[in-house]
């Protein structure tokens, strides 16, 4: 007997793809152009067709944030479009708390800006899913700077913060500097050489506890980090020393920075 | 004078300067693409000069006659325009909502009596909008009057929309004034099948009782 052919045409034209909703632009009557990351496809540019309509059948799975499985119909000569999407977990607790929703969007906006089109995205996937479901159950601090420093190794901004950047040496304590330019720590001696050479680019001089607590964080999972006690004067300065350097690698501000910027200026009044 | 050479692509043909600038002032607006815009200004090209004009001073009356309400935000020929200054509204409920065209359609409803305010905007941290860039400083202001009761926030159940109805509780709250916001649920004319999880919560939420 013949086996039954597969159905190549229905094949080659869609495809499913798990994906995490990273933002949205509004395009068209009521269309909306959604980048997505997926496990596997990387970081993807598609179109949702009438998902603004109330009575879309896509636009409430297409949430960013949002974490769906799409059903893509290949476009013929433009964008891709979303056909059919169920939601996987919409991390509702997120949703209903302001800061947790713009940190949440901090973290969609940093993986956008540091993972490259089509780069291979499956460690990056699984990072943003554990992170924004750690959001969801109400933890912060911690969680964002693990996913920070863990998202630099993965796409390759990974700083170095055991031994000198420049000669390797090891750092003596309260002598160093930390240097967005050399992508990590500095040794005094290698620091004031760059000095003297007119090499200076802006620096840090971070506290011997903040480099232990960065280090930490860096080699540990999450599992053991988030057992780590933090003060907060200390939670203040590696969240700031990391975003010294993001901001150096990206040569502007993360956006939503400045909306939290702004409500902590004003839970402080 | 030269003929134009055959192989010249059509595209290229409207080189009168005019008609040119018009296509490219039509493919600024939205919606309109290249061809659209072309079909336009040539659509114009034929039009009679009194409807021209008549498009022509319809733009600039538009630019000139038209400003923002002082108390309401929206968009208006007249200040207070027709809604803040009709006494006939409940002036102790302000609907607050995201731009100008959501007016018109909650008005459509003829559900709510009250007045309005027009953010122009949602807070979207992705894109760098903060509350700075939204009328919100001039909806606290239309709150130091002691009359004002309650404020519905009517805006898009999504991300942006729910960030700003949160940030905008959470200014009104310490004023004591009642804070309601539209019902989330399920579309008239929907499927329960295609309904998200996010949905169906809220609609459990909101659930009534027949009676």
């Amino acid at each position: 007997m013949q086996p039954v052919p597969a159905n190549k045409a229905f094949a080659d034209h869609v495809y499913k793809t798990d994906a995490i909703v990273l933002r949205q632009t509004s395009t068209g009557e009521a269309d909306r152009i959604l980048t997505v990351l997926t496990p596997y496809l990387g970081k993807l540019r598609l179109i949702g067709r009438s998902v603004r309509r109330p009575k879309s059948k896509i636009g409430g799975h297409v949430e960013p944030l949002m974490h769906a499985r799409l059903m893509v119909t290949k476009g013929k000569s433009g964008m891709d479009a979303v056909s059919q999407a169920e939601t996987v977990e919409a991390y509702p607790a997120l949703r209903s708390n302001l800061e947790r929703t713009v940190w949440g969007i901090y973290c969609a906006e940093l993986v956008d800006a540091f993972l490259p089109d089509e780069a291979p995205s499956a460690d990056v996937f699984g990072l943003l899913a554990d992170t924004l479901a750690r959001l969801n159950a109400g933890e912060e601090g911690m969680a964002l700077r693990w996913f920070e420093l863990h998202l630099l190794a993965m796409t390759g901004y990974r700083p170095e913060l055991q031994v000198c950047t420049q000669c390797r040496g090891a750092l003596a304590p309260n002598r160093f500097a930390f240097s967005p330019d050399a992508g990590g720590v500095l040794c005094q001696t290698c620091e004031q050489a760059n000095r003297i050479e007119e090499r200076q680019t802006p620096f840090l001089t971070p506290s011997v506890n903040a480099l232990k607590a960065l280090r930490y964080i860096q080699h540990q999972p999450y599992e053991e980090a988030r057992r780590l006690r933090v003060p907060s004067p200390l939670a203040n300065e590696t969240e700031g020393i990391l975003r010294f350097y993001i901001r150096y690698l990206l040569e502007r501000d993360v956006r939503s920075t400045s909306f939290l910027d702004h409500l902590r200026r004003q839970a402080a009044l | 004078m030269t003929t134009p050479s055959r192989s010249m692509p059509p595209e290229s043909l409207p080189s009168v300067a005019p008609v040119a600038r018009l296509i490219e002032e039509f493919h600024k607006l939205p919606g309109i693409g290249p061809k659209s815009a072309q079909r336009l200004a040539y659509h114009l090209v034929r039009m009679s000069t009194e409807d021209a004009r008549a498009l022509a001073e319809a733009i600039l009356a538009v630019k000139e006659g038209i400003g923002l309400c002082g108390q309401c935000q929206n968009i208006t020929d007249r200040d207070p325009c027709a809604l803040c200054g009709n006494v006939n509204r409940d002036h102790t409920a302000i609907c607050v909502v995201e731009q100008a065209l959501d007016v018109l359609a909650l008005e459509r409803t003829r559900a709510f009596k009250g007045v309005y305010h027009v953010l122009h905007g949602l807070i979207s941290p992705m894109n760098d909008v903060g509350p700075e860039d939204l009328k919100v400083r001039e909806l606290l202001r239309r709150l130091e009057d002691d009359k004002i009761k309650e404020i519905v926030l009517a805006l898009n159940p999504n991300l942006t929309g729910e960030a700003t109805a949160m940030y905008i509780q959470r200014l009104i709250k310490p004023l004591g004034i009642r804070v309601t916001r539209l019902a989330r649920g399920l579309p008239i004319g929907g499927e329960l099948e295609y309904a998200d999880e996010m949905t169906l919560i809220r609609a459990f939420e909101g659930r009534q009782e027949l009676s």
